[in-house]
């Protein structure tokens, strides 16, 4: 039998113990070791940002190596990290140039990519019917198009009726979302306890 | 107390339920998505095409890591069965625990299935950190390593549209399930068989990870039926005066 699973099950299993039963639980020392297993778990986290950092260069430069298509982007990327990085290190995250590279690089990359989603959320919802066509999907598509007209602003001001549509389309989708995620919830929940009784081992080796 | 007393119950019936399970295995509902998925896996396998599994980005850390150890439950039985592939599947993440987790996850399936060769850590891979740069670094997974189904399964937001766009243009096969409302708006849209609500959490179950994933299942049947009742019991209670 091989020790390193073993090992790795009973310590994760023996942390989510002692953390789950420091939520309920406040007899001493359960919510000091809670908090002390949680201050742990945070660091190892980031160290877990590098390590997730070293294997997107990896990737990339093995993608350059290789020069397989895209490896120029790839190029692109890993040089704008090490640059970055470098920078970080040698100024701190609170320096002008540091907050510029966000500001004049990183925010408007992800403004236009949220402008795409917008072009590319109206071009799904146009394609809906050409994968499905049941009642659902039109009343999905209808229930849409009703709640953007009352509230979106036009230049005779609310449309009649909007404060109706808003109250059923409220009160429908509120009761639907709650019943979506008490599902989720109880999925959560579930998951959660086969991680804790060690059915499921997502830290690997079993 | 209550939630304490909700987590004792659910332990003792998913416990129960397991053993149970084991002797006799449960008849599931179809669901259309997933046997299109166990359909993709034998596809991939058979074409020599990839499966690219994303686990979006849920952080282990908060209640949104639920969806993500849902996802990598799948991903460990999926990597069992396409461990024959000459294509091994690539899975990204948006989050450097999970990414790290999915690598994990991945050598386990090949070393269980007799092939942990197959296995490369370039497979599991980080893709950005942030929503969309999550999105960004996914994208070319599907337009460049011949993959011919996308199964998204986690914790994504608004920028699963970036992602299930980029699966449309390539003509390849959707499977996508979030925790999120919007996320699953999107996919309702997007996909052919939607996966709404909890269905996310059955994906263990319907790729056959055993009989506490079915087990799983039935709990989360019973446990809605003791809340559904405990809201009509709460709505009738209050409309009769009594709080």
């Amino acid at each position: 039998m091989r020790i390193v699973p073993v090992v790795s099950a009973i310590a994760a299993i023996s942390a989510g113990i002692i953390v789950l039963l420091g939520y309920f639980v406040s007899i001493a020392p359960l919510p000091d070791l809670r908090l002390l297993l949680t201050d742990w778990s945070i660091l190892i986290a980031g160290m877990a940002v590098l390590v997730g950092i070293f294997n997107l260069v990896a990737v990339h430069m093995e993608k350059i190596r290789t020069r397989k298509k895209g490896s120029a982007y790839g190029a692109l990327l890993v040089l704008s990290l090490i640059i970055t990085f470098g920078f970080g290190l040698l100024l701190g995250p609170d320096h002008p140039f540091m907050r510029a590279a966000v500001d004049a690089v990183i925010v408007p990359v992800e403004a236009a990519l949220m402008a795409i989603l917008a072009v590319t959320l109206i071009y799904a919802s146009m394609r809906l019917f050409q994968r499905r066509t049941d009642a659902m999907s039109v009343l999905f598509l209808v229930a849409a198009i009703i709640f953007m007209l009352a509230v979106m602003p036009t230049p005779f001001g609310p449309i009649p009726g909007n404060q109706f549509f808003l109250f059923v389309e409220g009160a429908v989708a509120t009761g639907g979302a709650r019943g979506l995620l008490i599902g989720i919830a109880l999925g959560t929940l579930l998951t959660g306890l086969r991680v804790l009784f060690g059915v499921d081992r997502p830290y690997g080796d079993n | 107390m209550i939630a304490l007393g909700l987590l004792g119950l659910a332990a003792l019936l998913l416990l129960g339920l397991t053993l149970w399970r084991r002797r006799s295995p449960a008849t599931l509902r179809p669901i259309e998505a997933y046997e299109r998925l166990n359909r993709a896996v034998g596809l991939a396998v058979e074409n020599g095409t990839r499966l690219h599994i994303s686990l979006g980005r849920g952080n282990l850390f908060t209640a949104r890591g639920g969806s993500a150890l849902a996802g990598l439950a799948m991903l460990r039985r999926l990597a069992e069965r396409t461990s024959a592939s000459d294509r091994p599947p690539i899975v990204s993440s948006g989050d450097a625990s999970l990414a790290i987790l999915s690598q994990d996850t991945l050598r386990s399936g090949y070393r269980a299935a007799g092939a942990e060769e197959q296995y490369r850590f370039s497979t599991g891979r980080l893709t950005g950190l942030t929503p969309f740069s999550y999105a960004a670094g996914t994208i070319p997974i599907e337009h460049d390593e011949n993959v011919s189904a996308n199964v998204v399964i986690g914790d994504l937001g608004a920028e699963s549209a970036l992602i299930a766009e980029a699966s449309d243009r390539e003509n390849s096969s959707l499977i996508a399930a979030s925790d999120d409302l919007s996320a699953q708006a999107i996919f309702y849209a997007s996909t052919q068989e939607p996966l709404i609500g909890e269905e996310l959490f059955a994906a263990g179950a319907y790729v056959g990870a055993g009989a506490a994933h079915d087990a799983s299942l039935q709990v989360q049947d019973i446990l809605r039926w003791l809340i559904i009742v405990a809201i009509l019991a709460g709505s009738l209670l209050k409309f009769m005066g009594m709080t």
